[in-house]
């Protein structure tokens, strides 16, 4: 599902956030993305969504080479991704329903289709009470589910989330973490970056460990540090 | 049909099991048909979406009512200002058209020509079919007329010879009284031998045309001036409304929205504020015909004419909406593209 070659990203200014980054993870997989702040962790999320290009190397997402993806496949390529970040991105100017019905509403399906799926994402979550609200006044985690509900509700193949616990209590991250062993347990392949080490030592996924760009643990990642 | 025939033949199968097993499959007609109802539940949900797009962006705008109020003036003044003089010019034309009938042409004859020869001659022009009236004012009745008019009859008693020539005054047919046709009219009455001077009573109209074919160039330079000043008015508002909705346009490129996804509300948002600058000047530009129709009327009540003041036609009023609406289109387009791009993800 994700596969880099040799992956290497340089900044203007000449810091090398990934350097010949080379990893497999197949479909179905969910692993955690560790490492340092500045490790390079985000730049390597960037570059699965083409918010960035990589300097060298290749970055193939469900098949596809994504490193040499135009402009205008982009939002296509976005459309199959599902993400989860840390700030939630939700948007305070609508309900919880609309937050969540974005992505149906971009990808161009019907008004009843729409309704049906964002209330299924809602009811994932344990949400569904909530919908007429503006997300504003929904604490940190209710936050935190919308953005996870808004970033399943297209049914993606691949689930990122960019430290989607770093500003919740334990309790509340481990029932985030549940939700998304859920949706790995249906299928989706699921790459969570997160420095809480203390949550993952509980959880029997493997590790991609970074450390100034390049894998920790060698191998392709697929051993636990 | 070969077209037809392309996109139907790869999948024959699938086909020929949507046809009723009695019939022939006709794989051309079917393959058409399918083809169609694809592109029109495509057609169907693009519609949905722009029309939804539409309405939000005028809820959006009608939600601020003050701020758009404003923005709708300054653009409904921009366009009232040149439609204002094109509907003067219009009305200036108008009464010109009505003058244009009363044109003349004044034929002062030489002394050689006598009044038998005059009368001969007049009744000659009049055959012409571009004459409606001929009449011929002797030199002696000239003199009369003068005489009793001007006051100087002392005077002229102290000339041993009448001074004044013949005259023939002749009036076209309302058809043949356009500027061009009065000219050569007047080209040929001087060439005739018994003509001295051909004078043309309506150049002063011809100055006036003059000057309204020049207003008329002013108020085109004008309406480009002020149309520049539209797209630029549009282009910052909506130049606003972009940055303040950033956050918004962040998350939606990355849930997957394209560049066309993003522009549309912004150029709905552009159309919108034309329109509504256009409907805005229509209304301001009927205000002003309807508070000026009754001294106009009074007006040229006092000149005993049944002027009445032209607004704008029904063509006219959809080609200003339709011009203001353009306008913002444009304006919208100038600007989104290049703010939009510059608004990525990071």
């Amino acid at each position: 599902m994700i596969q880099f070659d040799q992956v290497s990203k340089r900044y203007p200014g000449g810091h090398e956030a990934l350097n010949k980054l080379s990893f497999h993870m197949p479909p179905g997989d969910m692993r955690f993305l560790t490492g340092h702040s500045g490790a390079g962790k985000s730049t390597l999320l960037k570059l699965i969504m083409v918010m960035e290009r990589a300097t060298s190397g290749q970055v193939l997402i469900g098949g596809r080479n994504v490193s040499k993806l135009p402009a205008r496949k982009i939002p296509e390529l976005r459309r199959d991704i599902g993400v989860v970040f840390q700030n939630h991105q939700l948007l305070f100017d609508r309900s919880v329903f609309d937050n969540v019905a974005l992505p149906l509403i971009i990808a161009g399906y019907g008004h009843r289709d729409v309704g049906r799926r964002v209330r299924a994402a809602l009811d994932k979550v344990g949400l569904l009470d909530k919908e007429k609200l503006n997300p504003i006044t929904l604490s940190g985690g209710e936050q935190q589910r919308v953005g996870i509900a808004r970033a399943v509700v297209n049914k993606p193949a691949l689930l990122l989330a960019d430290e989607p616990t770093g500003n919740l209590d334990p309790q509340l991250s481990a029932e985030i973490m549940r939700l998304f062993e859920q949706f790995n347990q249906v299928g989706v392949t699921v790459l969570i970056a997160t420095h809480d080490l203390s949550l993952i030592a509980r959880m029997p996924y493997k590790l991609l460990s970074l450390r100034n760009g390049q894998l920790v643990n060698a191998g392709g990642g697929d051993e636990r540090e | 049909m070969s077209g037809n025939k392309g996109g139907a033949s790869p999948k024959p199968r699938r086909l020929s099991k949507l046809q009723s097993p009695g019939k022939p499959p006709r794989r051309e007609v079917v393959g058409a048909k399918k083809h169609r109802t694809g592109f029109r539940d495509r057609l169907d949900s693009y519609r949905s979406h722009h029309r939804q797009v539409a309405g939000e962006s005028l809820r959006r705008l009608l939600k601020r009512p003050l701020a758009t109020l404003m923005t709708t003036l300054v653009i409904a003044i921009a366009m009232v200002l040149p439609a204002g003089l094109y509907i003067a010019l219009n009305n200036v034309d108008e009464l010109s058209q009505g003058w244009d009938g009363a044109a003349r042409v004044s034929m002062f004859l030489k002394f050689s020509v006598d009044d038998s020869a005059a009368e001969s001659l007049r009744s000659e022009l009049l055959k012409r079919e571009d004459i409606a009236v001929a009449e011929y004012i002797s030199p002696s009745a000239a003199l009369a007329e003068f005489r009793e008019r001007s006051g100087f009859g002392e005077v002229l008693d102290q000339l041993n010879s009448n001074p004044l020539p013949g005259l023939i005054i002749l009036t076209p047919h309302a058809e043949h009284s356009g500027t061009k046709q009065l000219d050569a009219l007047r080209g040929e009455l001087a060439a005739m031998p018994q003509a001295d001077i051909v004078k043309l009573d309506m150049e002063w109209l011809q100055r006036l045309n003059t000057i309204t074919e020049i207003s008329r160039r002013l108020t085109l330079a004008l309406a480009v001036m002020l149309a520049a000043g539209v797209l630029l008015i549009v282009g910052n508002t909506i130049k606003l409304a972009i940055e303040n909705r950033r956050a918004e346009i962040l998350v939606v490129k990355l849930v997957g929205g394209t560049n066309a996804f993003v522009r549309r509300p912004f150029l709905y948002m552009g159309f919108w504020y034309g329109l509504m600058g256009g409907v805005l000047a229509w209304l301001l530009l009927q205000a002003c015909l309807l508070w000026l129709r009754g001294p106009v009327s009074e007006l040229s009540g006092l000149y005993h004419s049944d002027f009445l003041l032209i607004g704008l036609g029904l063509g006219e009023s959809l080609l200003l909406w339709l011009a203001a609406a353009g306008l913002g289109l444009l304006g919208a387009v100038l600007v989104v593209g290049r703010e939009l791009r510059a608004i990525e993800p990071r």
